[in-house]
């Protein structure tokens, strides 16, 4: 039992040192697995040696008898074997109990240095080619109605959260967008950030209705919790756990007549924080 | 002795109770039918007027007498296509009861024949053709790419469907490559369509292979539990690690008699 105590101890060091060391996910779950596996043990032993197993009848004559009950109170009170090994029980025991603590309280430094204004951040600026995953300029014949595409910044890290869009094309008579945007959208081709604004994840589902009279209406939906967007109305959320409206890159035709960003997002871009409320 | 026995039974019994539950889950995606209408290509003169002659009697109170739609009801069906029409009857989407639901595959409601006379009708109001596909021609790890990249966010990667907002995504299991070649270019009910710049016919061939690699899965790894992913998975996991601490807890428990 002393054994599995100091066990418990050690496997909890072990914890901390490889938090500090490596991180390696694996041998941190191996030694906090350990660590509690350990301690699982020493209470299971605890509970079949320390806590006395005789079964105590109590005859009924001898109700309310003092001196047996005195004495039996005696051999409650002073475990039967185990006694003389109390302190380095007690003594291994608060150890691993500090140790385990200490190994619950460190990953708090995962929550890191603040990332100051680089959550804000994006590589849209106006004028901007709008290209695809190969590298090649999107032209607005790249965006068929009824079809979704991906769109990068040209020249800039695509996988930076402020990177993707998300492009359709929508008829011109079913837009509805505010009246200060009504030029972001040439030929009814709209962009939005492809990163969802309430966990991160990617807007990669797109309902197009066939036939829109006897159907749901167009919107971009996040798989991770269904969080549904109408490209028709800027973004709007219209279902799920999201907070505000996607961001619209609003975008321009070149002369060479490719897609081009007409400037900067409309808000920030990614799952909200603390600041990031409304739209 | 008596001790033993019923920690015996008792280890069966959380064992057996475990296997019930894969063995529940493993078959939860069995049953499955296969179906085949093979889409006409001919369009007689004859075809097209027997095609007419159905398309009065079963679609025309919902699309109109000529095909023109009606409004808010259904939608005009010139230039719709040959594909579209073999899709929806051959998956047997349409006719559909009611207008307003979404259609979902069903046994077909007409004959192989009598759908390729609708289809022929339909094809002869103009619109894309039923598309060609051929399985054996793809790549199957293209497909698995490009089915990844097109299909899986609603459609799982292991095909057997999903939803979106508002609507479902059918499970692929029956689907034959030349509906799957159809959906990808018509894209029904609310599904996107894809043309030939964004999934060229090559690509197309690949993503039909893939398909049918999907209906036929090779389990590798061990039981495929339904293959619609890590929810059943984890169900299991759950499950065998309740087996596991029923037992321990029998094990290091006393029981007083």
């Amino acid at each position: 039992m002393a054994a599995a105590l100091a066990g418990a101890a050690l496997a909890a060091v072990a914890f901390v040192v490889v938090y500090i060391v490596s991180a390696d996910t694996q041998l941190l779950g191996l030694s906090l697995g350990l660590a509690l596996g350990c301690l699982a043990v020493a209470a299971i032993l605890a509970g079949q040696r320390l806590v006395p197993q005789e079964h105590v009848v109590e005859e009924r004559p001898q109700f309310g008898d003092v001196s047996e009950q005195q004495q039996l109170e005696l051999e409650l009170v002073e475990p039967a074997s185990g006694i003389s090994r109390r302190k380095m029980l007690l003594g291994v025991g608060s150890l691993a109990g500090a140790a385990v603590g200490v190994a619950a309280v460190v990953p708090l430094a995962s929550l890191g240095p603040s990332p100051g204004d680089e959550i804000g951040s994006s590589p849209w600026r106006r004028g901007l080619a709008v290209v695809d995953e190969q590298g090649r300029q999107l032209g607005p014949e790249d965006v068929p109605i009824g079809a979704l595409v991906t769109g990068f910044p040209a020249g800039a890290d695509p996988r930076e959260l402020g990177s993707p869009v998300v492009l359709v094309r929508l008829p011109q008579n079913q837009l509805q967008l505010p009246t200060d945007r009504a030029d972001w959208a040439p030929q009814g081709i709209v962009a939005y950030s492809k990163i969802c604004t309430h966990a991160g994840c990617a807007i990669s589902l797109y309902r197009y209705p066939l036939y829109r009279p006897t159907s749901p209406g167009p919107a971009l939906v996040c798989p991770c919790h269904y969080s549904t967007f109408d490209p028709t109305r800027a973004g709007k959320r219209i279902f799920g756990p999201a907070g505000r409206s996607l961001p619209q890159l609003p975008l321009a035709i070149d002369q060479a007549g490719k897609l081009v960003a007409g400037g900067p997002f409309s808000g920030p871009v990614g799952p909200a924080w603390w600041g990031v409320r409304r739209t | 002795m008596r001790r033993t026995v019923r920690r015996l039974l008792t280890a069966t019994l959380a064992a057996g109770l475990g296997g019930a539950a894969l063995m529940t889950l493993a078959n939860a995606s069995a049953g499955v039918q296969r179906l085949s209408a093979g889409p006409g290509q001919l369009s007689s003169p004859q075809l097209i007027a027997e095609g007419r002659q159905l398309y009065q009697e079963g679609c025309a109170s919902c699309h109109g007498l000529d095909a023109g739609g009606i409004p808010g009801k259904a939608p005009d069906l010139h230039r719709a296509g040959a594909g579209a029409a073999d899709f929806y009857l051959s998956t047997g989407r349409m006719p559909l009861d009611n207008p307003g639901d979404q259609p979902v595959r069903t046994k077909p409601r007409y004959s192989g024949q009598r759908i390729d006379a609708l289809v022929a009708y339909i094809g002869s109001l103009g619109g894309p053709p039923i598309p060609k596909v051929d399985p054996s021609l793809g790549n199957l790890s293209q497909g698995m790419q490009a089915f990844t990249d097109h299909c899986a966010g609603c459609h799982q990667v292991a095909a057997r469907g999903g939803i979106v907002t508002g609507a479902f995504a059918p499970s692929l299991v029956d689907a034959t490559p030349t509906q799957v070649a159809e959906a990808v270019r018509v894209g029904p009910y609310v599904m996107p369509k894809f043309n030939r710049r964004l999934i060229d016919d090559r690509t197309l061939n690949s993503i039909a292979r893939y398909v049918q690699l999907t209906q036929n899965p090779v389990d590798e790894g061990g039981w495929g539990i339904g293959h619609i992913g890590p929810v059943p998975e984890g169900m299991v996991a759950w499950l065998m690690g309740l087996a596991a601490v029923l037992l321990v807890a029998r094990l290091i428990g006393e029981r007083t008699e």
